[in-house]
């Protein structure tokens, strides 16, 4: 009789510990972030819970223009990623052979390393005098004033650099997994080449260009760091607005109504597109 | 492997039926474009890494790292000259060394009972780690900052291990639940048939079949936690760990330093994944 008790109860004691770390240092601080939004006051006298919702309305209106530009950024990011990463993918799966691995491990170089010394790396690189401009402007193939840094063009670049390969590894997988036969059938069958692509490549390859979409349009859409090193005052993205709010700033509930924003609007994203599209296949693939 | 021969197949098939117009065209050109621009893919993932070696060795004099002033190794010999950035480095590597241990242990843990059980709450918990996974770094790192500005807990080390954490824990309970719903439990039940306890079954048969994918999260872990900006950004206080410190200066010009680390760091991870693969090769 203890043994069943004990049995039964086996999977709370091994859950416990790591639901309990999720719970408070996840879930219940959403919670204190909603409360803080709707406070009032400043930073020298403190902040008092007034349900003051207004903030949501404020914080909108006030930064607008920054949560559209970076929703913009992530949709053209993941586009972009989505374009350059099937042909790669593609190939890979289908003409890879015994250089599979060897491809996909060159695809995951950037991985090795840090993620703000590779963007550190593209200012570098994108710089007014640097090794891509310097040569471009003394050719006069570009005007002495022309710069990339600064610009959208660099901020969307450095997003879609940083998460392509989130892109091409759940594309891969799925493209993997689509078996010789159905190809070779649709070849028996007289189907053309482009006729295989858009009916039994296409199709199957869905689960994983829907987890890719959701592993790159949500880090790109909420990042600062490449906005912060490759952008400039025009290109700022929540993320930044975020950070200034609560550092600079010390508008703790500004910006916790900005964070929440982001999160639900995000999230809620997430979860209706998941509904409208996936699979638990392609969860599996996101890593869900 | 074979999945290159139905391909090849099919281009033929296709040559065949359309001979008459544009006899191989369409062939060629898959032919050479795909790897084109695969390869063209794989030079401009690189370019930055390159260019953070290159520079590694740079013999420059002035505050920026940018013109290429001659080959040199001083660098590699004052690797350690600037303290906070050593600091950093060792605030990096401890942090990540205690979040991988910490992390892959509860994560293991719940991994284990979600693959295994149905169990009161395992829906909502799958859901937690989905959300978890989902939000935007930017809102976990205020989330988090949020509690801490509450109950008044200055951030530093200790806040950025709770932080690093709590967002790696999902990510080994999920590899690990994977891992654990497809493992044969018959073998678990003969160990307790046996006579063997459960501390014993769970050392010598759990642990050992569900391996493959505890060592998965740990990598995984290790290298989410060492490379992590924002959300540790948020928690740390004025504990610097090595990205920060290198993102704090990036306006200011990045020292050589920072290219060397970085390309051991690289070397050091390259290495790693590569003997993983090779001895993984060997044993099948």
């Amino acid at each position: 009789m203890h043994g069943r008790w004990a049995a039964r109860l086996a999977p709370y004691w091994l859950a416990l510990p790591g639901w309990l770390w999720l719970v408070l240092f996840f879930v219940i601080p959403t919670l204190v972030m909603l409360s803080i939004s709707t406070q009032t006051g400043d930073i020298v006298n403190g902040f008092t819970q007034t349900f003051h919702w207004q903030n949501y309305v404020d914080g909108w209106n006030q930064f607008s223009t920054q949560f559209i530009r970076s929703i913009m950024y992530g949709l053209i990011a993941t586009v972009l990623c989505l374009a350059i990463s099937f042909p790669v993918a593609y190939w890979i799966a289908f003409y890879g052979g015994k250089n599979k691995s060897s491809l996909l491990f060159l695809i995951l170089l950037p991985f090795f390393v840090s993620f703000v010394i590779r963007t550190q790396s593209w200012n570098f690189i994108l710089s007014d005098n640097g090794m891509v401009l310097t040569p471009l402007k003394s050719w006069g193939l570009v005007p002495q004033d022309f710069h990339i840094l600064a610009t959208d063009v660099a901020v969307i670049g450095g997003l879609t650099y940083n998460f392509l390969p989130f892109m091409v590894l759940p594309i891969y997988v799925a493209l993997e997994r689509i078996d010789p036969a159905l190809l070779e059938a649709s070849a028996d069958l007289y189907g053309s080449k482009v006729t295989a692509l858009r009916r039994i490549v296409l199709p199957l390859s869905l689960p994983g260009v829907f987890a890719g979409v959701l592993l790159t349009f949500v880090p790109a859409s909420a990042d600062y760091v490449n906005s912060t090193i490759l952008g400039g005052t025009n290109t700022t993205m929540i993320g930044n607005v975020i950070q200034t709010e609560f550092f600079t700033n010390l508008d703790y509930p500004t910006a916790a109504a900005l964070s929440f924003i982001l999160m639900a609007g995000l999230l809620i994203g997430v979860f209706a597109y998941a509904r409208a599209l996936g699979t638990d296949d392609a969860l599996d693939m996101a890593g869900a | 492997m074979s999945t290159g021969l139905p391909m090849t197949v099919l281009e033929g098939q296709e040559a065949e039926v359309r001979a008459p117009q544009r006899p191989g065209r369409k062939r060629r050109r898959g032919g050479w474009l795909l790897p084109i621009w695969t390869w063209l893919v794989i030079f401009w993932l690189s370019l930055p890494i390159l260019v953070m070696i290159v520079f590694g060795f740079n013999a420059t004099t002035g505050k920026f790292n940018n013109t290429w002033q001659g080959f040199t190794l001083r660098w590699y010999q004052q690797l350690f000259a600037i303290p906070e950035l050593t600091q950093a480095l060792k605030n990096s590597l401890g942090i990540s060394v205690i979040v991988t241990i910490i992390a892959t242990m509860l994560g293991t843990l719940l991994g284990l009972a979600l693959g295994r059980y149905r169990f009161r709450g395992s829906g909502a918990t799958n859901l937690i780690m989905f959300a978890n996974i989902a939000a935007p770094e930017v809102a976990l790192g205020a989330a988090l900052l949020s509690l801490f500005l509450l109950l008044g807990v200055p951030r530093g080390y200790l806040t950025i291990v709770i932080a690093q954490v709590m967002f790696s824990i999902p990510y080994v309970a999920v590899t690990v639940r994977a891992r654990a719903a497809s493992m044969d439990r018959s073998l678990e039940e003969a160990s307790r048939d046996l006579g063997a306890g459960p501390y014993t079954t769970f050392f010598k048969i759990t642990l050992p079949m569900i391996f493959p994918g505890v060592l998965a999260g740990a990598l995984l872990t290790f290298a989410l936690s060492i490379d992590d900006y924002i959300i540790t950004s948020f928690n740390a206080g004025s504990t610097v760990t090595f990205p920060l410190w290198v993102f704090g200066v990036s306006r200011l010009g990045v020292p050589p330093q920072v290219n060397v680390m970085g390309t051991l760091i690289f070397a050091f991870g390259v290495l790693i994944a590569i003997s993983g693969a090779v001895s993984g090769r060997r044993r099948k």
